[in-house]
């Protein structure tokens, strides 16, 4: 059976990230990946990122993107695409499939770094041909260049929402109005500003009744929701559209830490189950590690962090870095990502990071 | 009706009021100066990074607002095009006795030409005067952020801060 | 419809340099491009009909998660099509319930 010191599952932004700090530190990595390009969906994020310079903040995703691969591709990184891992079993053994067969390799280590998928949600007609998450009208908008629609209702004003409604204006469609069933908008201002002046309508306390179409969607009832978010009589509203995109959220891909037996914690503000980890990112199974939106959703850029740290803390177990000089790294990584988790938005996500970092020394529960 | 930028996703004049980024009145009948319309406390700070001159400052943590030195803001519009947010702008206000100018961030494609006669609007995307292209600015530093100057009758520099899409789908 | 002008990416250069064969319809498509893309393109929506109640599906996620947009593929049928690339020549079709195995000459 192949064998590699550590093994990375996932080659988005968090394992790239991490596959690169192993390697920098004279690690050997195996790189594997279900996609047929690395990178994940970094390389639909066309937009400048915020944090700061040493977040390689105005810098756009994909470009970010790129530079990750030409770094793993100079430190030697394994990368193994084509190849959906689907288990995990005893020692690391880890089993993959590459070109139909299937195949194995034990690794010294594990860094599960396998991203999030799109939330659906539930009304009539949500199955119709045109209802699509808003992360796929991204990807196929940025990545393959082909329009899903031309008018088009976003469903969801989180971030996601915000950044693929402009995104879709950029490559020519109209988004007719993007609805949001809580009373605020709950990204950025910033993306919601951009396309407000862009002229697209945002509704807030609205959600969406119904799609209404044959073979695919010819229109959405939008509706307004009073205090305790019931629909309220009376206001619904018909928009022709071809196209709905949903943006309610994402779910950790957790598949693989519940077969290899980590516990995990259930933590709503974080997007649901997530495998308790400590500071080095480990989770209860010594030896394996997590790192990007698995462990939380947040950003491609926490995610980099994150990646870096399991990294670091890898190289750290593995006795490729003096105690020392891990901490003085990782204490590096780590203001970054307090900087990324300060203000309005990032702290709740940075207390329930905490809680659940918590919880590795015995803390209670989170409800 | 509601407002606020979390209720609709445009600044009240409340909020930029209260914003550290907005030039004083003085400052903006001297010539062209920054507009920073940024709100919200989110982790950023190039424009900060990007200014040669020192006259916008964040400062730690990264989730301040940025505050704009009028006096050391030269107009240069370097800003501008760095604020991943595309809420900076650069107002021009005594450009000639009876106009402005407003540069905005336009990530959009067709770019509009200089010379010609536009469709400019207000936060809100609704029409608000026909303005003139003065200036198109994108060169590689800036990104694919590219940079749109239009000129508009005077009482309209705080209003218009974009123009129309031409559609092309 | 193709987005071939943008404002950050630039022009697609690329060409529309296969052809594939959709329920019997040729369809010019670009080698390489996951077959979603290439439907999308051509502006086909409908993917599949689900097995018990003959409804309509299409793609949902787009990074082969969801199985939403399933289909017949040279013949073997449950193909990803947001995450199987086009070759020249490749035969599609709509796939009825969970489909048939076949063999395509």
């Amino acid at each position: 059976m192949k064998k590699t010191q550590v093994a990375i599952i996932g080659a988005g932004p968090a394992g790239l990230a991490a596959a690169i700090e192993i390697a920098r530190a004279g690690g050997e990595v195996t790189l594997l990946d279900e996609n047929h390009k690395p990178g994940g969906q970094l390389f639909k994020q066309i937009h400048k990122f915020f944090g700061s310079g040493e977040h390689r903040a105005g810098i756009r995703g994909f470009k970010i993107g790129e530079q990750l691969l030409e770094d793993t591709e100079k430190l030697g990184v394994n990368v193994l695409l084509d190849s959906p891992v689907y288990s995990i079993f005893e020692d690391f053994v880890i089993g993959y499939t590459h070109d139909g067969r299937e195949k194995a390799i034990q690794a010294e280590r594990i860094i599960l770094a396998t991203g999030a998928s799109e939330n659906a949600l539930a009304f009539p007609g949500c199955t119709l041909p045109g209802v699509m998450g808003a992360g796929a009208a991204q990807t196929m908008i940025n990545v393959h260049r082909v329009l899903p629609g031309k008018k088009i209702i976003m469903v969801g004003s989180g971030n996601v929402g915000l950044i693929v409604s402009y995104q879709l204006l950029q490559a020519g469609a109209d988004v007719v109005a993007l609805i949001e069933a809580a009373p605020e908008i709950g990204g950025y201002g910033v993306h919601a500003s951009k396309i407000r002046r862009a002229g697209v309508a945002i509704y807030t306390s609205h959600t969406i009744q119904e799609v209404i179409g044959e073979d695919s969607v010819e229109g959405a009832v939008i509706v307004g929701l009073d205090e305790e978010w019931r629909p309220i009589k009376g206001t619904e509203k018909f928009i022709e559209v071809d196209t709905v995109c949903i943006a309610v959220g994402l779910s950790p891909l957790a598949e693989l830490a519940w077969l290899a037996g980590c516990e995990f914690a259930f933590v709503p503000s974080l997007g649901g189950h997530i495998p308790k980890h400590d500071r080095n990112m480990e989770t209860t199974i010594k030896g394996l590690y997590v790192a990007g939106d698995l462990t939380g959703i947040e950003e491609a850029s926490s995610a980099m962090e994150e990646g870096r740290l399991a990294g670091i803390a890898c190289a750290e177990s593995l006795g490729l870095y003096s105690e020392e000089k891990a901490r003085h790294l990782k204490e590096k990584v780590w203001a970054r990502l307090d900087a990324l988790r300060t203000g309005p938005f990032g702290e709740r996500r940075r207390d329930a990071k905490r809680k659940l970092m918590d919880l590795m020394e015995g803390g209670a529960d989170i409800g | 009706m509601a407002k606020g930028i979390k209720k609709t996703g445009i600044p009240s004049w409340e909020e930029l009021k209260a914003s550290p980024g907005l030039p004083d009145a003085d400052r903006l009948e001297e010539g062209p100066v920054a507009f920073i319309e940024c709100v919200q406390e989110i982790p950023c700070n190039p424009c900060e990074d990007v200014c040669p001159f020192g006259a916008i400052e964040v400062g730690s943590p990264i989730t301040n607002l940025p505050k704009l030195y009028g006096k050391k803001c030269t107009g240069c519009g370097l800003c501008v095009a760095a604020c991943p947010g595309l809420v900076i702008f650069k107002v021009h206000k005594n450009y000639t006795d009876s106009t402005s100018l407003v540069e905005f961030p336009f990530e959009y494609h067709p770019l509009p030409k200089t010379g010609k006669t536009v469709r400019c609007v207000n936060r809100e995307g609704k029409f608000v005067v026909e303005g003139k292209v003065v200036k198109v600015r994108n060169p590689k530093q800036f990104d694919a952020t590219p940079l749109i100057t239009v000129e508009v009758p005077k009482k309209y520099f705080l209003e218009v801060r974009s123009i129309e899409r031409k559609r092309w789908c | 419809m193709r987005v071939k002008h943008h404002p950050i990416l630039g022009e697609d250069r690329r060409k529309e340099d296969a052809t594939i064969i959709v329920d019997g319809r040729k369809i010019k498509a670009i080698a390489g491009e996951p077959i979603a893309a290439a439907l999308m393109a051509a502006g086909i929506r409908v993917f599949r009909k689900t097995p018990k109640k003959n409804q309509p599906r299409g793609v949902f996620c787009a990074i082969g998660r969801c199985t939403d947009c399933v289909m017949t593929v040279n013949g073997i049928p449950n193909v990803r099509t947001c995450v199987t690339p086009v070759e020249d020549g490749m035969v599609i079709e709509t796939q009825n319930g969970l489909g048939k195995w076949r063999e395509i000459r």
